[in-house]
């Protein structure tokens, strides 16, 4: 009994000394392009490397640089498609989560069965098709033309569904019985109890739409309506052989999302729990 | 007691009041996910039987099926796209399992400061991945061809990390790994802090081994989790593609393109034949669909 128990603190303990050995690995991407930002141009590819770089080697002119380009224009678009596509789709989700958890309608069980082999689908099929629709809409090189399609992707539909679940028939009786209409009984019983569910829908929808590079991609075309990271990533070619201004657009493209993701990430990780129950 | 209510009129009359209800809260859902999904896809079924370009619209039937099947380029792009996934599904799944079970008995603090380490990556976007990455392969002087020079390996190929066909697809697959573990690890925390305990000390009452309690305890109930993990990593790894877009273009000589690749590339580089794209992507939702069946089907007569 002493021995096994000794063992497996032993093991416990090569565990946890493997598990941080990796966080640094993991973390090390992050930490080089923070500190290289701050380089200056022989700094950056130094060799032998400059791990932790002293007054001489830190300038601000990557962050000059970069800054010459539309960056707050990049940052608007991104916050705007990000934040549209948020409130949309957590008006339409919560809806629809609800009927379809709630409302006995005729088709209900069709209708969900569409959006869940909807999701299993590669989103990135499609995209193609959506371009073309973008341009006979005339959305092309509009905002919209990002914004719409991630509303209508059906997992905030699902997770909102999973949600609603909890919501106790009992009360809904009872609200029906006290006569009250349905809005009345939307807004006042369901939406307090599935607060935290839109909470969860919301962060989460404002993440992966920050991050859809592929939609932004094929969707924005000039540099007015351009986001963050697609800015960025077009300026890669030009910044080849003195990256710095690059690494300080990556870094000034990635804080914002880091920052947010750091203040709700318990809200993140509830969204991306409750989508994989019954999944 | 008024038993002369009509009690059938008065069930459809509510039954038609849910209806109504019902559809006018799926409304704005159906109308978003109708327009944007669906109609896109069946879009998609139906150019890929034309050969649509700028300037053409012509029925040829499954004639860009048959082009895709001998196409020497799109079975490489396949190829590639399948290592891809033999390669990292597993090991996403494996490791992030491992992480998990490590860390997530340990106290709320520590637990989720490994979940939010391993997030990091995801979040903070393909396009500062690539960045940082593109500063880390780079041909010559990035750190880690200097690094590998201080311990005396001169290991970098002529071309570099990115630029030579042997090891570009590697390191595509090395990036894509930091990139998909921080959801799995997520999910399995919470899978096996949800896990019926009493089960596991029982267990450890009746002296089982600790690969005992998890082959025959805990995997089967956190089998659900494991099914979920495999379905959204196989889908994620087939649709790899803005590493591969902004790292190496599928390039050196095509060796990193995969399917997703190249139907962008096919449909939106001149000659833009957005009908031969669709037919690829097609293919590639038909060869998700069958691996995800597989999946189900492996996981469920292993779990019975």
């Amino acid at each position: 009994m002493d021995r096994s128990v000794q063992k497996v603190t032993v093991y416990r303990v090569v565990c946890i000394i493997l598990l941080i050995i990796l966080v640094l690995l993991f973390m090390f991407p992050l930490y080089w392009m923070i500190t290289s930002s701050f380089k200056n141009g022989p700094a950056i590819n130094a060799n032998p490397p400059i791990w932790f770089p002293g007054a001489e080697h830190r300038t601000l002119d990557n962050y000059h640089t970069i800054m010459q380009r539309p960056i707050w224009r990049w940052l608007f678009n991104t916050v705007f498609i990000c934040g549209t596509s948020m409130l949309f789709t957590c008006i339409a989700s919560t809806m629809g989560g609800y009927a379809l958890a709630k409302k006995k309608f005729t088709g209900r069980k069709l209708l969900f069965s569409l959006f869940v082999a909807a999701m299993a689908l590669p989103k990135q099929v499609i995209l193609i098709p959506l371009l073309k629709q973008m341009a006979f809409m005339k959305l092309s090189n509009t905002l919209w033309g990002v914004i719409l399609p991630t509303v209508g992707w059906p997992f905030g539909v699902f997770l909102m569904k999973q949600f609603s679940e909890t919501v106790p028939d009992e009360m809904l009786e009872a609200a029906k019985i006290d006569g009250a209409n349905e809005t009345r009984t939307f807004t006042q019983i369901v939406l307090p109890l599935v607060k935290p569910g839109i909470g969860a829908l919301a962060i989460f929808t404002f993440i992966s739409t920050w991050n859809d590079y592929f939609l932004q991609l094929i969707m924005l075309n000039e540099s007015r309506v351009q986001t963050l990271s697609l800015g960025i990533a077009k300026t890669m070619a030009e910044f080849n052989i003195n990256m710095g201004p690059l690494i300080a657009g990556a870094v000034l493209s990635a804080v914002p999302i880091l920052t947010v993701f750091l203040i709700f990430q318990k809200y993140f990780t509830r969204g991306i729990t409750m989508g994989a129950v019954k999944g | 007691m008024q038993k002369s209510i009509d009690i059938s009129g008065q069930l459809r009359a509510s039954r038609r009041r849910e209806n109504i209800a019902g559809y006018v809260f799926m409304t704005p859902a159906l109308l978003f996910f109708v327009g944007f999904v669906i109609f896109p896809m069946g879009m998609c079924l139906v150019t890929s039987f034309f050969n649509y370009t700028m300037t053409d619209f012509t029925f040829i039937g499954i004639q860009n099926y048959v082009e895709a099947f001998n196409s020497p380029i799109f079975r490489r792009a396949f190829m590639n796209t399948l290592r891809i996934v033999v390669v990292s599904v597993p090991t996403v799944c494996l490791f992030s399992l491992w992480v998990a079970s490590v860390t997530y008995d340990m106290n709320d603090r520590y637990t989720s400061f490994f979940r939010i380490t391993f997030y990091l990556p995801v979040v903070m976007g393909s396009v500062a991945i690539a960045v940082v990455w593109k500063l880390i392969l780079r041909k010559d002087d990035g750190i880690l061809t200097t690094v590998l020079q201080m311990l005396g390996l001169n290991l970098q190929p002529r071309f570099g990390w990115l630029g030579s066909p042997s090891t570009a697809l590697w390191f595509i697959i090395t990036i894509l790994f930091t990139t998909s573990i921080g959801q799995p690890i997520v999910l399995y925390i919470s899978a096996l802090a949800n896990m019926d305990h009493s089960l596991v000390e029982a267990a450890n009452v009746d002296g089982a081994t600790k690969m005992q309690t998890f082959w025959r305890i805990k995997w089967p109930q956190i089998m659900p989790t494991t099914l979920y993990i495999l379905v959204i990593t196989t889908i994620n790894s087939f649709q790899c593609f803005a590493l591969i877009e902004l790292l190496t273009s599928g390039g050196p000589n095509h060796s990193t393109d995969t399917i997703m690749y190249y139907i962008y590339k096919v449909s939106l580089d001149a000659p833009y034949r957005y009908g031969y794209g669709s037919a690829m992507g097609v293919l590639l939702a038909i060869i998700i669909a069958i691996f995800s069946a597989i999946q189900f089907k492996y996981a469920q007569t292993d779990n019975g």
